[in-house]
């Protein structure tokens, strides 16, 4: 386990820390796959009607599942579990900057979390040790696909 | 036949009294009002009196006045072992999270800045620093050493975590990236209070986890004696920041919080009670309360609503609202500026089932009223409610938030290595 730069087939450069890489919402699958090696994270996937979910659960507990389309682009993602998962990496920088900025001008109050715009919906809900949380991107998912597919 | 109707008459009349128990005490019941009470047949309404396990808490808007459905209580820390000591008053009282946070930038009651040398813990020699995770922010600061005090009980020695940047302000990505940290009580991503008293069913805020070497590590704690902090493996879980109830001599196996019925508009400021110990003292039986115990892992329950059952829901006195399911599933509009509330053209009755792991059901009835329409002067309601679309491997679910609380007495019962955690009411 470590540390370990991995170069990706499109150029980019990924920090693989073991067990908590995840492909990012609206990237490829890609990078995913060729990981899963070095992660020691159990992996599986199901395939569906007119798209895939890969799930993966992190050595900390939570539960992580990712809907691609079945060109291989993640539309959607899932965690579930008692830690929240690196959402900087399965949001991707863009998305994560939008959720922080979505999250700025709230009243005193602890609810769940309820952003919904039109190139990013991000829904949380729990309790410390007890997360569960959905990303989607609306325009990537797939023709047929209901966002309720997302859970 | 005289002898059948009189029965019942005598039935009709039981079952009348049965009701009108969960329509709370005092002069904060409105006549006539069906919705005076957010839950209709809770085992207890009354607030004990003044006592050594019994602190008053009151729903009163906050420090900056602008928090509502949010309980607080005052907490005395000391220097561990002395007499000196300072007392944070508007604390948020927690059922849904464990352990005490106080802001370092929060006044004392008096007005006075929190000027307490409070040693920072040690383990193997590093000294602890904590990113502690909820749902849409993050603490981070500081895990220190102090006796905690509230009515007549203490906590000695035990860790809590003073929450505020200047003193660590290298906040490791890893943190960042669960959320955005809260470190002061108002303006952006503020608290909206002086600290988090939290006493939820776990007796302390990771379990396990945080105890175990490499990646099954959830990296909560930290030291920054080096830069960046590096993430520590505690030794043992009492290293962990600790429920303070847990860490009690006595009247440590869980809590009761105590508000009364509101009126159906609401109230600028209501006083209730936070009461120490289950089954220890002549104030804090059961008395009836229907346990519902939770699974271990997650803390959640189900809930039945018209007939259909979710999962992954939760009571927290922490959340200031009534949140579940979505529009789609209620028919019950989001507010058009405000999609985290509700807001139906007249306020809605409705009843719900909640079912503990042991098999155990206690059907509650509630209120969701339009939440632009709600009294901008009041602070306190029990039918301010919205939506809660979870997911993530439940769906959507309920989060019974103080709403919930309002007429009806809830127990948190705090795991031990024998008792499953629970809720009872």
């Amino acid at each position: 386990m470590g540390w370990r730069l991995r170069k990706l087939p499109a150029g980019l450069l990924v920090l693989a820390l073991s067990g908590s890489v995840w492909a990012e919402l609206g990237g490829g699958l890609n990078s995913v796959q060729a990981d899963q090696a070095q992660l020691q994270a159990k992996r599986q996937v199901l395939q569906a009607e007119g798209y895939s979910v890969h799930e993966m659960q992190a050595p900390s507990g939570t539960v992580v599942r990712e809907y691609a389309s079945p060109a291989g682009t993640v539309f959607g993602v899932t965690w579930n579990g008692p830690f929240i998962p690196d959402l900087r990496q399965l949001l991707g920088a863009q998305h994560f900057a939008e959720f922080q900025q979505a999250q700025q001008s709230r009243r005193p109050g602890r609810h769940p979390i309820d952003i919904e715009q039109p190139g990013l919906v991000v829904q949380m809900s729990g309790r410390p040790r007890s997360f569960h949380g959905r990303a989607y991107v609306p325009g990537l998912i797939p023709q047929g696909v209901e966002a309720a597919a997302i859970r | 036949m005289i002898v059948s109707k009189s029965l019942l008459l005598g039935l009709v009349g039981v079952l009348t009294l049965a009701v009108a128990c969960g329509g709370g005490s005092g002069s904060s019941s409105a006549a006539g009002s069906s919705s005076a009470s957010a839950s209709g047949q809770c085992a207890g309404t009354t607030q004990a009196s003044q006592a050594n396990n019994v602190t008053a808490i009151v729903v009163d808007g906050g420090p900056l006045g602008n928090y509502s459905d949010a309980a607080f209580a005052d907490v005395t820390l000391c220097v561990p072992g002395t007499s000196n000591c300072q007392t944070i008053g508007h604390v948020l009282v927690d059922t849904g999270s464990e352990g005490l946070r106080i802001l370092s930038s929060a006044a004392d009651i008096a007005g006075s800045p929190l000027s307490l040398s409070l040693t920072q813990e040690l383990v193997n020699g590093s000294p602890v620093v904590e990113c502690a995770q909820f749902l849409s922010f993050v603490t981070w600061g500081p895990v220190v050493m102090t006796d905690v005090k509230i009515a007549g009980e203490t906590a000695s020695d035990v860790p809590i975590q003073l929450v505020g940047l200047s003193g660590f302000p290298d906040v490791p990505l890893a943190c960042t990236n669960a959320g955005t940290p809260a470190e002061t009580v108002g303006g952006d991503n503020g608290l909206g209070s002086n600290g988090i008293l939290g006493i939820g069913p776990f007796p302390n805020d990771c379990g396990a986890g945080c105890t175990e070497p490499g990646a099954a590590n959830p990296g909560l704690y930290y030291t920054c004696a080096t830069n960046p902090c590096q993430v520590l493996t505690l030794s043992g879980q009492s290293q962990e920041v600790q429920n303070p109830v847990s860490s009690f001599p006595k009247d440590n196996n869980g809590t009761i919080v105590e508000l009364p019925a509101l009126p159906a508009a609401g109230a600028a400021s209501v006083s209730g009670a936070l009461v120490f110990g289950i089954g220890t003292q002549s104030n804090n039986g059961l008395n009836g309360a229907t346990i519902l115990t939770l699974d271990k892992e997650t803390l959640d329950f189900t809930t039945s609503f018209k007939g259909v059952s979710y999962s992954g829901s939760f009571i927290d006195s922490g959340s200031n609202g009534l949140f579940f399911l979505t529009t789609a599933i209620t028919g019950i509009p989001e507010c058009k500026d405000e999609n985290d509330f509700y807001c139906p053209a007249s306020t809605e009755a409705l009843t719900a089932t909640n079912l503990g792991v042991n098999g155990d059901s206690k059907a509650t009835s509630f209120s969701v009223a339009n939440f632009d329409n709600l009294n901008g002067n009041f602070n306190a309601f029990n039918d301010m409610a919205g939506p809660n679309a979870g997911s993530g491997g439940t769906g959507p679910s309920f989060d019974w938030g103080l709403p919930f609380f309002f007429g009806c007495n809830v127990f948190t019962g705090i795991e031990t290595t024998t008792a499953a955690p629970y809720f009872a009411y």
